[in-house]
């Protein structure tokens, strides 16, 4: 479903990803993980549009999407919740539901609004609220629900458990299960390696730019090396 | 009495210049908003849009209505084009580089125009004529009352869009985070035009609203206007609109005011007086609140 071969990124004069190859394929969860700074948000944001890469490709479902500027890859049907959930603090929860379904018909908005409301009841509770004085976990619930307005074929997840309290990060990988089971093709990215890999299908460990191993997610889970240099065992 | 009479005339004329500075605030405070950039080239909008009024109406003879409709088209594209062929290829290098570049924009106007039709000022015929109403003693002309008419419309559309439509929402989100904008399906460089579209039509409104009372375009006209609704907008708190809808007719009003008390020579040094105690006291302006943003 989606391909990436040989991708190169650069901030500047760092070598920020080096000749990065991976899939995703329809239906699974597969995910990267790595330690800060290796370079798993650009991957994402590269994927997105957000940064290209002279070199490689990236193609989704068959297209080649490298070069697309990020409203035609949303387009396309994958969609991405940042990391730090990056929601807007200063418009209200429906608001921000409604931004997410920015590239949607009009007529199809309340329906799709009426779905996200009934995954997080939260977000329905709050809906005239203003986004910035949510909890972290419901800051966490509406990108996500936001991300999901655009009706994503692959939904793309940047550190969805990060500054969470274990149940709150318990519960959103309930609901990562819940959409996986639902028909959605997830790639999270992840520095929590435990919960990553026990949702996932198939993963990837990144170090300083570069896949240093893969596999699929439980027997990672078992790696001595996964396990003494990601789970602090 | 006499002195209440010449108060409430002064309040008008103040409402009035306020508004102008108003609208023209607007076009800093959007643009500002979404790319950080304080659009120095904004004054002078003003100015290439008075010499339009002033060129359809006595070069070719059009009514009023369609000059003004012209001049709001022309500065619109001119917005426009500005923002594509000298800020768009500045997006990613420092802003101290953008700055410089619209300051340059700025020069290239008002001297390109100086050269093409002279430093002298351009006597534009009347716009709006009517009669002069009296209340209570002041009066009010009917320039005055279309200028806080039209100002009042125009700051409730604007509103309106900014709040309740799909555009307006993609403006607020660019100027919140640009890259979640992005990742939400938003074309900032649309965005970024129609902001400058919009910017620049606001400025074209206002130089027709100034010509309607002070008939006169020259080259030079749109800095020293531009730079007061600059500081109307860094008084209502730059990037907010009701800032700089309210920065405007403070500003406005503060000039009238003085005029009032007889210290008209000192008109421009307390707009410029207000900027100083703004910037050292609430440099975010007074509606402009930085929020406290959770991660």
């Amino acid at each position: 479903m989606l391909k990436v071969e040989g991708i190169n990124v650069y901030y500047g004069n760092i070598h920020a990803i080096k000749e990065i190859s991976f899939e995703v394929n329809q239906g699974e969860i597969v995910t990267l993980i790595g330690a800060n700074g290796a370079g798993k948000s650009t991957i994402l944001n590269t994927i997105s549009g957000l940064y290209h890469s002279k070199t490689g490709k990236i193609e989704f479902e068959g297209r080649s999407i490298g070069h697309l500027p990020p409203h035609k890859v949303l387009a396309l049907g994958l969609a991405q919740v940042p990391e730090g959930r990056r929601i807007f603090a200063r418009m209200s929860v429906e608001e921000n539901l409604e931004m997410g379904g920015y590239t949607r018909p009009g007529g199809e908005i309340a329906a799709s609004l009426e779905d996200v409301y009934q995954r997080f009841p939260r977000l329905s509770e709050r809906r005239k609220q203003i986004a910035g004085t949510l909890s972290g976990g419901e800051q966490q619930m509406l990108a996500m629900g936001r991300a999901l307005m655009a009706k994503p074929s692959l939904l793309m997840l940047d550190e969805p458990s990060m500054g969470l309290a274990p149940l709150l990060v318990e519960q959103i990988f309930e609901i990562i299960r819940e959409l996986h089971a639902a028909g959605t093709t997830i790639l999270l990215v992840e520095q929590n390696a435990q919960m990553a890999l026990s949702v996932a299908d198939r993963a990837y460990v990144l170090e300083t730019g570069k896949i240093v191993m893969e596999g699929p997610a439980a027997e990672l889970l078992e790696d001595d090396k996964v396990r003494s240099a990601y789970l602090g065992e | 009495m006499a002195f209440l009479s010449t108060l409430f005339s002064q309040i008008i004329n103040g409402l009035q210049s306020g508004s102008i500075y108003a609208l023209v605030a607007l076009g800093y405070s959007m643009v500002y908003g979404i790319i950080m950039l304080l659009n120095f080239a904004h004054g002078d909008i003003i100015m290439v849009g008075a010499y339009v009024v002033w060129l359809s109406m006595t070069s070719f003879g059009l009514h009023p209505l369609f000059s003004i409709l012209l001049a709001v088209a022309v500065s619109t594209l001119l917005g426009v084009v500005i923002e594509k062929v000298a800020y768009a290829p500045l997006r990613s290098s420092p802003r101290l580089s953008l700055l410089i570049t619209a300051i340059g924009i700025s020069f290239l106007l008002e001297n390109g125009f100086q050269l093409i039709f002279g430093a002298g000022a351009k006597v534009v015929p009347t716009l709006i004529s009517g009669p002069t109403f009296q209340i209570g003693g002041a009066s009010i002309s009917t320039p005055a009352l279309v200028t806080l008419g039209v100002t009042v419309v125009i700051m409730i559309g604007l509103t309106l869009l900014v709040q309740k439509t799909r555009l307006g929402r993609a403006m607020r989100a660019v100027s919140e985070d640009m890259g979640a904008a992005q990742l939400m399906g938003v074309n900032i460089n649309t965005t970024i035009s129609f902001t400058f579209a919009l910017g620049s039509a606001l400025a074209a409104v206002a130089s027709a609203l100034y010509l309607s009372s002070y008939a006169q375009a020259s080259p030079t006209m749109g800095s020293m206007l531009g730079l007061k609704a600059f500081v109307a907008a860094v008084l209502g708190g730059i990037g907010s609109l009701p800032g700089a809808m309210l920065g405007g007719l403070v500003i406005g009003l503060a000039e009238a005011l003085v005029s009032a008390a007889g210290l008209s020579v000192w008109k421009d040094g307390v707009v410029f007086a207000i900027l100083i105690v703004v910037l050292l006291v609430r440099p975010s302006g007074l509606l402009g609140k930085p929020m406290k943003e959770k991660v």
